[in-house]
């Protein structure tokens, strides 16, 4: 399981800062932060802590198994935008 | 014995995500700062409240949890409607506290500057939004939706906000903050097609992935791609604009389901011009091709196909712009104030106490969370400057300046004010099955403000 952001995202990194294993990407100091339409939490990282969800401003990260069904293709899209295979 | 310093009072102008970003910085940096936020509306929020689309309310939210951050510091405070250089001057600023920063953003639309742009029927998108969510200075505009084709030129998310609130059924926007007077005169609308004309081709828009992957099921509105997007995509390009090529790429060869209306993305056509006797009736367009700038960039260079596309509606939406404030240099060619890493640059240097950030400090771009790192750098300059501020005190440190405003007899709303206005638009709404209902008069605004809790 994993968590996941969805297209509500306005980069604004709360989420990062309170990240204990760092797997939310762009980091805010990586040049790709820039030009990130959101931002997006590696998969195979991330361990359901929930910190992220809390820190979000404008409630844009759920937990996998809550995602609303028309939300479901932002399973794929944080995998994809952090480099993993998709599953 | 060095006497102890005041602690830093700082007055920060214009209270949307730039100046609440710069405020919950501050506050967090210096557990003993102070900070006077100000916004020319009686409403915080800036264009979190006035530009956020109502169908994407949940970004809305943003202002809220950074509102609630600076109040429970116990060292913040809120002044809405007090406009910098009408009820506040640049020597009341220095008068009354150690430091200003300037957060007041970019509100002018850029302009096409083609023939018939100021016909009946051509608007600014900036404008069009304003009054669909209720700003009070857009409240009266009026918009004729008594046309079956209206066109959106420009390539960004503001284009697609444009586009959905023209043709999203009435039902649904019913179910949104939308203003009542937008609600009334888009629900006897005509328009069935909307089209949006951008200059250059589908990998060189600005649309957002997530803006674009709404296209892919938009209730009631079928979505055409009128350009060429390769088959393949890339694999050196950066993440997100794979994803909006993909998007795109299945945007245009899928089958879309009959609908009662049509989107149309028309790449590499300029408006030349806006036709119409006393009001807008086509728009001449000029095919374009796409050359390298010599940069590494594509630009859009005119061909020779022209054509006319009827419409009645026109949008520009091609950009915000600052305009000028009073009293404090303006760099007119990048439309910001010149500074060096938030500091206010002068003529001759920097100029001491006075700061930007947001749109007024790098330009209009980037979103909403753009502005939690661009006020992170200006706080961080002021943060830096903060003994030299100290070592020199304004003169009228311990008179206060919004008391001395109330005294002149200026309206103002404090945050219990907003509080007030905010918790009456969620009982209007909760009435009558919406979210909210805004509040669009300035007048009203500020009695409701000035009134107790009921």
């Amino acid at each position: 399981m994993a968590y996941v952001i969805v297209g509500t995202c306005i980069n604004d990194a709360a989420c990062v800062d309170v990240c204990p294993v760092d797997c939310i990407l762009p980091r805010p100091n990586d040049p790709r932060f820039r030009e990130a339409d959101m931002l997006a939490i590696d998969p195979a990282a991330c361990i359901d802590c929930n910190a992220c969800a809390e820190a979000c401003p404008v409630n844009a990260i759920y937990s996998e198994h809550r995602l609303p069904q028309a939300l479901q293709r932002y399973r794929r899209i944080n995998a994809e935008l952090t480099g993993r295979a998709v599953t | 014995m060095k006497a102890p310093s005041h602690p830093l009072k700082v007055a920060i102008i214009g209270a949307g995500a730039a100046g609440l970003y710069a405020t919950t910085e501050l506050l967090r940096r210096d557990a003993c700062a102070r900070v006077d936020l100000f916004d020319r509306l009686p409403t915080p929020g800036g264009l979190v409240r006035s530009g956020v689309s109502p169908d994407h309310a949940a970004r809305r939210e943003v202002s809220a949890v950074l509102e609630r951050m600076a109040v429970a510091s116990g060292r913040f405070r809120y002044f809405g409607n007090v406009a910098y250089g009408r009820e506040l001057t640049l020597d009341d600023l220095r008068r009354h506290y150690h430091a200003t920063i300037f957060a007041c953003g970019a509100v002018e639309d850029r302009r096409l500057g083609i023939p018939g742009e100021d016909l009946p029927g051509s608007h600014a998108a900036t404008h069009f939004v304003g009054w669909y969510n209720a700003h009070p200075d857009q409240a009266e505009r009026r918009f004729d939706f008594d046309c079956e084709r209206a066109a959106v030129i420009g390539n960004g998310n503001v284009a697609l906000d444009v586009a959905r609130m023209m043709l999203l059924p009435i039902d649904l926007l019913r179910q949104t903050d939308i203003a009542d007077h937008a609600l009334d005169a888009l629900s006897t609308s005509r328009v069935r097609e909307v089209v949006i004309l951008g200059r250059r081709g589908p990998a060189q828009a600005s649309f957002t992935a997530p803006e674009l992957l709404e296209l892919t099921h938009l209730p009631g509105v079928a979505v055409e791609i009128d350009g060429v997007i390769p088959d393949d995509v890339p694999a050196s390009l950066p993440a997100s604009q794979r994803l909006r090529l993909q998007i795109l790429h299945e945007l245009r060869w899928r089958r879309s389901a009959p609908a009662p209306r049509r989107l149309i993305l028309r790449f590499q056509r300029s408006a030349e011009a806006l036709l119409g006797e006393d009001r807008v009736v086509a728009v001449r367009l000029v095919e374009n091709r796409l050359v390298d700038d010599g940069r590494g960039g594509i630009k859009a260079e005119p061909g020779s196909t022209v054509e006319t596309l009827e419409v009645g509606l026109v949008f520009r939406s091609i950009g915000y712009r600052a305009s000028a404030l009073p009293r404090l240099p303006f760099d007119d060619s990048r439309g910001v104030i010149p500074n060096q890493a938030g500091r206010v640059q002068g003529e001759d240097g920097l100029v001491q106490g006075l700061y930007v950030t947001g749109w007024i400090k790098r330009g209009p771009n980037g979103v909403i969370g753009s502005n939690r790192f661009c006020a992170r750098e200006t706080v961080d300059a002021l943060m830096a400057d903060a003994g030299s501020l100290k070592a020199r005190p304004p003169m009228d440190l311990h008179n206060d300046l919004p008391g001395s405003l109330q005294r002149r007899g200026i309206g103002i709303t404090d945050h219990r004010g907003w509080q007030q206005i905010d918790r009456i638009e969620r009982e209007r709404g909760l009435a009558s099955g919406r979210p909210r209902r805004r509040i669009a008069a300035r007048r009203e605004l500020l009695a409701i403000a000035a009134s107790g809790p009921a």
